[in-house]
């Protein structure tokens, strides 16, 4: 009797350690792991971080209001005098005597705000679309199966033009102003949206697990959105983090195409860029902040993203 | 002298932040020409990573050991040589016949691919080469087929096609790797029989990896017993079958269903699975899982025993054989 | 085959008649109303009740869309307002150009990108396969015009290598064969156009590749990684194939399919740099043409623009959706 036991404590023991080599495979778990290891999304995790921060407390932190023309008599555009770097402005002064710094700071939340509402402008409507799109198509009868290939049509025009063009033509719409960066750069991003949940409910809709639920009898709503929305939310987050690299990028080139905010006073990084650029013979670094700023943003998001989608990707987890 | 002689072959493999994964634990055993061994075992036991590691199409892998084929050291060999060999001395049939193919170019060509390369052929005369070859390993119609493209053949064809390609420049060793796996039982016996006339004219050494017993019974002249990356046993083929030593063996052959066997009679599986190991150095990997299983079996790893007929069996414990008397299975290859 | 091409090009006009509503149903909603749009923002009252009984914008609005419709089969999509010349006419001076310079940065992209994202995959995970991604993923994230102005400001200002404007130095324009400046010169058998096209196209060139480099440097690593891992790969080396043979005949031929798709979309990309690029560079093609409409709210030119390349992008994914039919075998058939 006790060597029998002796025998199946010792054996437990065994396999009880070879087996702690497979726990916590769930795969936002490894996901999570794997970008803990990864430098690159660790680089693009501290960018969009101290980004977020500037964002949130640049107006209370700022030195200077980015609006007034302080020091006004100490530039002069007709006569190339322009003024850098110096104790009391850290990155100098702009084409009209404003203090740089307190703009650039003032202008990352300016940026995100447009990034950000773009983005969720996008995968808002886009999800709501595309959702919808796939559910009756995986789903439903006849009547779904129209529904999406009528939604589609529409998504299917919305990418016969380049997105450039898009956010051109509805911000002629709507005229100058912020609010309409956001919603053009914000529309240019539905179909994006659209069509990766319209996939990714398909595919589910064909999965097995799914196909089970039916035959339980679970009711289609439910199915959808207590099964199928989550298992779609990976790809989609990869999305947007990308996404919001595009937006800022694309709010940028409005702004240099004379589409955004008229009030040139109000500090954005994307016209700031488009008015630097003008100066860059004589005062370079008016167009190198703000690019940098952009860039570097810009590649925070992508480099999170990218590595996000690595990490999800069962194919190249080997 | 052998053809091919391994000895203690291991093969490990790395990953960031987790234990490296011993594939392959210092596995020996030989092929002589025109001989066909077999390397037995379910998945995960190490037996393809063996072959893989012979042809040296291993990438990001330690491996350690000998492994001579015709008194070449295979293993330190340089890449260049080693690519000389593959194909023209060495070839390798793989498991699934449809990816194992390059969707987007015809068969044809990827028959006179190998022609080229190692004999020089082209055009037209390699044109009719590769129909020979095609013809030889039963393909009908075989100029017509040389335009067509993987997907357009049947899963028995393209397995034809693939040993074609492998014995086009008469190889003097053969690796089978599940050849048979991906096919349905009537194709299975065709190309079985097809490997046997290949090695019976040829000469070739054959060496034919899979877990299926049947096929093991029909073909081969010795055969290892693999689990958990080591030899668990290696016979000739009528011992290990009349007198299975390691309780693994006799659970593999015990798990066969039998077309005699009385009805209802339940089928008796291995109980748990390849993951229920332990590590070879805690002791017997096959122990969690064994009905002859004793404290003596978790002091370190079982030597491998031999007995005075050339039986190898590595266990402390074994199965004697009065205990599990087994007759061997019936097999449609096994006319010789 | 055929078929196949028929049903897509039959697909493609509920997407184009889709299209033009909605841009009708925009250029009625522009600020100031169509009148406006037609004729620019200053204009008197009068004028703008002379337009709207020229162009009966009094009419029912299905009626209008019949003529909208009607002009656009006819080739008349307005008349520019600044130019007074028919949107048409603009176009197909200017198209040229843009062509040549999209065709230059593709060029760049496809020669550049594609041997640096097989390099890349090869040796995955050593410093070029890093310094190649990270850098992709910068191009991505330069804007174009930025870029442009960089270029610019580097190589023709400051180290005057390249001319910095236009598609010609001054006093060469006078041969103009076809409008694509390169082809002009060999045509008339003046090199010196040709080279100094080839020095115009340069600078715009690399700046408006930039997006297409990197997304086909992405692509084609990420594809040849795939097709590494694939089984007939392992089969091919089992064959003791030549390194070349693998790369050209397994690796690549497969490999490539997902980029030629991606090059189709990229084209659409393509464009919409082309306007920034052309107007850094004072390139005189659509790009800067459609710049300057943006700025003079030339709409007539907008809504052309936007009809004729939205028409020309869904065609050409239909060139690559057939192109990808001929290459692929297992599409083919039926």
């Amino acid at each position: 009797m006790s060597t029998k036991t002796d025998k199946i404590d010792r054996l437990a023991e065994l396999t009880a350690a070879t087996s702690d080599d497979q726990k916590g495979a769930g795969i936002w778990r490894e996901a999570f792991r794997g970008l803990r290891r990864s430098p690159l999304a660790l680089t693009g995790a501290v960018i969009i971080a101290v980004f977020v921060v500037m964002a949130v407390i640049g107006p209370f932190v700022a030195p200077y209001d980015p609006v007034a023309t302080t020091w006004g008599d100490e530039v002069s555009q007709s006569q190339n005098h322009f003024v850098g770097m110096r104790a009391e402005n850290w990155l100098g002064l702009d084409q009209l005597g404003r203090d740089e710094f307190s703009r650039m700071l003032i202008g990352a939340r300016q940026s995100l705000m447009v990034g950000v509402i773009a983005t969720l402008l996008g995968f808002a409507v886009g999800a709501a679309l595309g959702g919808i799109s796939g559910a009756c198509q995986g789903l439903g009868r006849k009547l779904g199966r129209t529904i999406d290939t009528v939604i589609m049509r529409f998504i299917d025009m919305m990418l016969a033009l380049p997105s450039l063009l898009l956010a051109v033509s509805i911000a002629a719409l709507l005229g100058r102003s912020l609010t309409t960066l956001m919603i053009a750069v914000g529309v240019v991003q539905i179909p994006i949206f659209a069509r990766l949940f319209r996939g990714s409910m398909i595919a589910q809709s064909h999965s097995d697990y799914v196909l089970a639920a039916r035959a339980l009898g679970v009711r289609r709503s439910r199915i959808v959105f207590a099964h199928i929305v989550p298992n779609s939310l990976g790809p989609v987050i990869v999305q947007a983090t990308l996404s919001l690299a595009t937006a800022i990028i694309e709010a940028a080139a409005l702004s240099f195409l004379g589409l955004g905010n008229p009030d040139m006073s109000q500090p954005e990084w994307g016209a700031m860029l488009a008015k630097g650029q003008t100066f860059i013979s004589v005062a370079p670094q008016l167009a190198l902040y703000p690019a940098v700023a952009i860039i570097i943003t810009a590649l925070g998001f992508t480099l999170l993203g990218e590595a996000m989608r690595e990490a999800l990707d069962p194919k190249l987890r080997k | 002298m052998s053809l091919l002689t391994v000895d203690d072959l291991s093969v490990t493999f790395s990953r960031r932040g987790r234990r490296p994964t011993h594939a392959v634990d210092g596995v020996s055993f030989s092929v002589d020409a025109g001989q066909v061994v077999g390397l037995v075992g379910e998945s995960g036991c190490g037996k393809s990573v063996t072959s893989l590691a012979l042809m040296g199409l291993l990438k990001r892998a330690e491996i350690s050991g000998s492994a001579t084929f015709d008194g070449i050291e295979l293993l330190s060999l340089r890449a260049s040589d080693m690519r000389d060999l593959r194909g023209s001395q060495l070839a390798m049939i793989f498991q699934d016949p449809l990816s194992s193919l390059n969707p987007v170019v015809p068969i044809g060509v990827q028959v006179t691919e190998i022609l080229t390369r190692h004999r020089g052929l082209k055009g037209a005369p390699a044109r009719k080469e590769a129909a020979d070859l095609l013809d030889r390993v039963g393909i009908p119609d075989p100029t017509r087929r040389l335009k067509e493209y993987p997907h357009q053949l049947s899963g028995g064809m393209r397995q034809r096609a693939l040993i074609a390609m492998a014995v086009a420049c008469a190889p003097r060793l053969l690796i089978a790797d599940e050849p048979t796996t991906a096919l349905d039982v009537t194709i299975q016996a065709q190309i079985l029989e097809l490997l046997r006339e290949l090695v019976d004219d040829q000469g070739t050494a054959l060496l034919m990896i899979t877990h299926d017993l049947g096929v093991v019974a029909g073909l081969c002249d010795d055969i290892n017993v693999l689990y958990g990356g080591k030899v668990v046993e290696a016979a000739s083929r009528r011992p290990l079958f009349a007198s299975p030593t390691h309780p693994y063996s006799v659970g593999l052959l015990g798990s066969i269903p039998r077309l005699d066997a009385p009805r209802g009679e339940p089928l008796t599986p291995i109980r748990g699975s390849v993951n229920d190991n332990i590590a070879w150095t805690d002791g017997c990997a096959f122990a969690p899982r064994c009905d002859h299983y004793t404290l003596a079996c978790l002091e370190g790893t079982p030597d491998l025993t031999e007995t005075y007929t050339g039986h190898k069996y590595r266990c402390v414990n074994p199965v004697t054989h009065h205990e599990a008397p087994v007759t061997l299975p019936e097999s449609p290859a096994a006319e010789a | 085959m055929l078929r196949f091409i028929v049903r897509r090009l039959l697909q493609l006009i509920p997407t184009l008649i889709g299209l033009s509503i909605l841009l009708f149903v925009w250029l009625h909603n522009l600020p100031g109303g169509p009148e406006a749009a037609l004729l620019g923002d200053r204009t008197t009252p009068e004028r703008r009740k002379q337009i709207r009984a020229l162009l009966h914008l009094d009419d029912p609005i299905w009626v209008q869309y019949g003529r909208f419709v009607k002009n656009m089969l006819k080739g008349d999509f307005g008349t520019s307002v600044q130019s007074n010349r028919p949107v048409i006419d603009e176009f197909a001076t200017r198209f040229p150009a843009t062509i040549e310079l999209g065709i230059t940065a593709m060029l760049i992209a496809v020669i550049v990108g594609i041997p640096l994202g097989y390099l890349a995959a090869r040796r995955r995970g050593g410093f070029l396969d890093s310094s190649v991604v990270t850098s992709s993923l910068l191009g991505i994230c330069i804007p174009v015009f930025f870029l442009a102005y960089i270029l610019k400001e580097i190589f023709s200002v400051q180290l005057g290598w390249f001319p910095s404007i236009g598609q010609l130095s001054p006093g060469l324009e006078t041969t103009k064969v076809t409008g694509f400046a390169v082809l002009d010169g060999l045509l008339t058998g003046d090199l010196t156009v040709t080279s100094d096209a080839l020095a115009h196209l340069v600078l715009p060139g690399i700046a408006l590749a930039s997006i297409p480099l990197a997304v086909i440097v992405r692509m084609t690593r990420a594809s040849v990684l795939e097709v590494l891992g694939e089984d007939y790969v392992r089969t091919a080396e089992s064959k003791g194939l030549k390194e070349s043979t693998i790369r050209a005949r397994h690796v690549l031929r497969n490999a490539m399919l997902p980029v030629i798709t991606s090059i189709g979309l990229l084209t659409g990309s393509l464009l919409s740099g082309a306007v920034l690029t052309e107007t850094v560079f004072d390139f005189n093609g659509i790009g800067s043409f459609l710049a300057r409409a943006i700025d003079a709210r030339d709409y007539s030119v907008l809504m052309g623009f936007i009809l004729f390349i939205a028409t020309m992008y869904v065609l050409i994914n239909l060139l690559v959706d057939i192109s990808y039919s001929i290459i692929d075998p297992r599409v083919r058939v039926r």
